[in-house]
């Protein structure tokens, strides 16, 4: 269903992932090394990354950092704990989501069709706060003119607090919103992505003009 | 009430203070009998030795005969009275008697009455004395028959008695001044020897205060206490031997700690290694359940046994991670403001629960907590519900003695008495068979370690019929 570049150093967790990838339907292509697979990523772009923050070499979290630089494609981390501070570094690195090992394969699947999700563009229009245009048809964002370049997760999460302008929008909210969590919310996933998004469209990002944090409860999209 | 004094400061001043009084008590006294006893036999010497003096010179008119007073004479009055006035002096009383007659000083206070009948007896052969108490006043009473020597130089008596009553007030009143000064002088002595004995035994127990007050440190886990050792006696050597053991204590228990770290630290990294072969083996399962259908019976029943198996060490690594990260204190709170009634919603929900849970909860009640560790502890008591109790298993919250308040309640048989207080110990196992079926056996122990670390608390209770878990988390 989906090309999926998978980086894991272990042989055995690598052929079992991709076996069980590819009985759901996904084509596979998989790595044991950070650099093979930002060469892969260079010459064939995958539709989606899985990648494995302990990695020999360079790790996870700076294979992640180095697809950024390229690309906004969609990366889900392989950590082996959830509350590390690998998952807080591969966050803010630009990952889009991450699953805890030993994963079921189930859980990995609906994480990877939650993020390539695709968006509806169903209100094709325009909207401009001040130097911000969001273009719900075009899906594109750009910020005085320039287009800004966001992840799928950003952008859904942009629009979901674009559609409620004013509105403050609880973290268990958006991660069913954006990222189809049903399960315990994880409001890092949250608050790493709009920090990420802060960084590309606030001027000041510590000192937001866009969203703003409501403390104890969630976000609120306010133009100035 | 009696106080018995037991501690060694009080038996050491106690001690001292006997020892200080009693000898000063000694010297005293035997000084005050030693002057008492002088003084009053020189006042009795020179009492007798006057009365002698006196009566020797006193010239009798001379008879014939040698038996009686000059014979055939009538001793009359005015001898008497002669000799009395002889023996007089200031303060004295005098008695003369000869048979039935009897003359005293003039004022006399004394009669023949105050004569003891002994001193009376004895008085006609000798000359005797005595020291009695007379009218609340000392006095000596010296008592003689009075003697003439004949002109062959024979002492004949006259059957004159004469008794002389000495006053000893003054000797009495020495003696008290004495006494008081004595007195006086030991109550001196006592305050000199309380105060000597608090001093020293203070220095002497300052050492012991030291050396209590060091174990207590050490008791209370201060390992690194040591006293300084001076000088040579029992109390330096006790205080050598303690800083011997607390070194020893030291090493020992670091030694230990470091034993426990590191057994602790070989359970995470086992748990760690086994986490990526099983993540292998969890990639997998998934198609072998798929594939079991198609398989042979036997093989088919082989699979899903070791798929389940699989699914059990999953959860059982998962749990040795978690609590060997309580164990080395790794174990991070990481608070937000949450709806409580979606956060049980969704951890029932996400689990399957819902339709077998009834969930009791306030709408729009908000908690600060860690969701992932209050999902984590939902979790265990609503599926320790379901899996050993009995239904209807109910999940109340409230706000309670200013937090939260989480029941979880069964309908089962309940948990035995003996077993109630081991619930929440690691891999305490109820039942053989029981527990061993379902559950890592850490899972009350981990959510019992998540309540802690939110400074709140799990209990258990015993209901009728089930069993009640109540977990209770204050605001931050």
């Amino acid at each position: 269903m989906a090309g999926i570049l998978l980086v894991e150093d272990d042989p055995s967790v690598r052929a079992g992932l991709e076996l069980a990838l590819t009985r759901q339907g996904h084509s596979v292509t998989a790595y044991a090394t950070g650099e093979e697979a930002l060469d892969h990523v260079r010459a064939r772009r995958p539709e989606i990354v899985i990648l494995d923050v302990m990695l020999p070499g360079i790790d996870g979290v700076e294979v992640c950092r180095r697809i950024r630089k390229l690309d906004s494609l969609p990366i889900i981390l392989l950590t082996a704990r959830g509350d590390d501070l690998d998952v807080v570094v591969g966050l803010e690195a630009g990952a889009d989501d991450y699953v805890v090992k030993p994963v079921e394969p189930r859980v990995l699947d609906a994480r990877i069709r939650a993020v390539l999700r695709r968006l509806e563009s169903a209100s094709a229009d325009r909207v401009a706060f001040g130097d911000l245009v969001v273009d719900r048809g075009a899906l594109k964002v750009s910020l005085a003119g320039k287009e800004v370049h966001l992840t799928p997760t950003e952008l859904r999460l942009l629009l979901e607090l674009v559609r409620h302008p004013g509105q403050v929008l609880n973290r268990r909210y958006l991660l069913r919103a954006v990222w189809d969590h049903t399960h315990v919310a994880d409001s890092r996933l949250v608050d790493a992505c709009v920090q990420r998004i802060r960084a590309k469209i606030e001027p000041i990002p510590a000192d937001p003009v866009y969203i703003h944090t409501v403390r104890g409860f969630g976000y609120r999209f306010s133009p100035p | 009430m009696t106080w018995l004094p037991t501690g060694l400061r009080a038996r050491l001043v106690i001690t001292f203070t006997l020892v200080a009084v009693t000898a000063s008590a000694m010297v005293a006294g035997l000084g005050y009998q030693l002057v008492r006893r002088e003084l009053l036999d020189r006042t009795e010497r020179s009492a007798v030795a006057d009365v002698r003096e006196t009566l020797s010179k006193i010239a009798l008119p001379v008879g014939a005969s040698d038996v009686v007073w000059p014979s055939g004479t009538t001793v009359t009055d005015e001898d008497l009275g002669g000799i009395v006035s002889a023996l007089e002096a200031p303060e004295r009383t005098v008695i003369v008697t000869y048979g039935d007659q009897r003359r005293s000083s003039a004022g006399a206070v004394f009669s023949m009455a105050d004569v003891p009948d002994q001193l009376r007896w004895q008085a006609a052969r000798r000359l005797v004395y005595q020291r009695l108490q007379l009218r609340n006043e000392p006095w000596l009473i010296v008592a003689t028959q009075i003697q003439r020597v004949t002109q062959e130089s024979a002492a004949r008596p006259t059957g004159l008695t004469a008794y002389v009553f000495v006053p000893l007030g003054e000797e009495e009143r020495v003696l008290f001044r004495l006494w008081t000064a004595l007195a006086q002088a030991g109550g001196i002595t006592l305050t000199i020897a309380l105060t000597v004995a608090l001093l020293s035994a203070r220095r002497v127990l300052l050492p012991v205060r030291r050396l209590g007050a060091a174990a207590r440190a050490l008791g209370a886990g201060d390992l690194h206490v040591r006293l300084p050792v001076r000088g040579k006696d029992e109390l330096a050597e006790l205080t050598a031997t303690f800083n011997e053991t607390a070194a020893a204590l030291e090493d020992t228990v670091s030694e230990l700690r470091t034993l426990e770290s590191r057994s602790r630290r070989f359970v995470a990294d086992v748990s760690h290694e086994l986490r990526t072969p099983l993540t292998a083996m969890t990639a997998v399962t998934d198609m072998l359940s798929e594939d079991a259908e198609d398989l042979p019976a036997d093989a088919g029943q082989a699979v899903r046994i070791v798929v389940r198996e699989i699914d059990r060490l999953r959860v059982l690594v998962e749990h040795l991670i978690e609590i060997s990260r309580f164990d080395a204190g790794a174990a991070v709170l990481r608070r937000e403001t949450v709806d409580v009634g979606d956060t049980l919603a969704d951890c029932l929900e996400v689990r399957g629960w819902a339709d077998q849970v009834k969930l009791t909860v306030p709408v729009g009640m908000t908690f600060s907590l860690d969701a992932r560790r209050f999902d984590v502890m939902v979790a265990n008591l609503v599926g320790n519900a379901l899996h050993h109790g009995a239904p209807p298993v109910l999940v109340g919250a409230r706000l309670r003695d200013g937090g939260l308040e989480v029941t979880v309640r069964d309908h089962g048989s309940g948990i035995p008495d003996h077993v109630l207080p081991h619930v929440f110990d690691r891999f305490y196992k109820a039942g053989t068979d029981r527990a061993r079926s379902v559950g890592s056996g850490l899972g009350l122990a981990i959510a019992k370690a998540n309540a802690a670390l939110h400074s709140g608390r799990l209990t258990v209770e015993r209901q009728d019929p089930g069993t009640l878990f109540r977990l209770w988390i204050p605001r931050p």
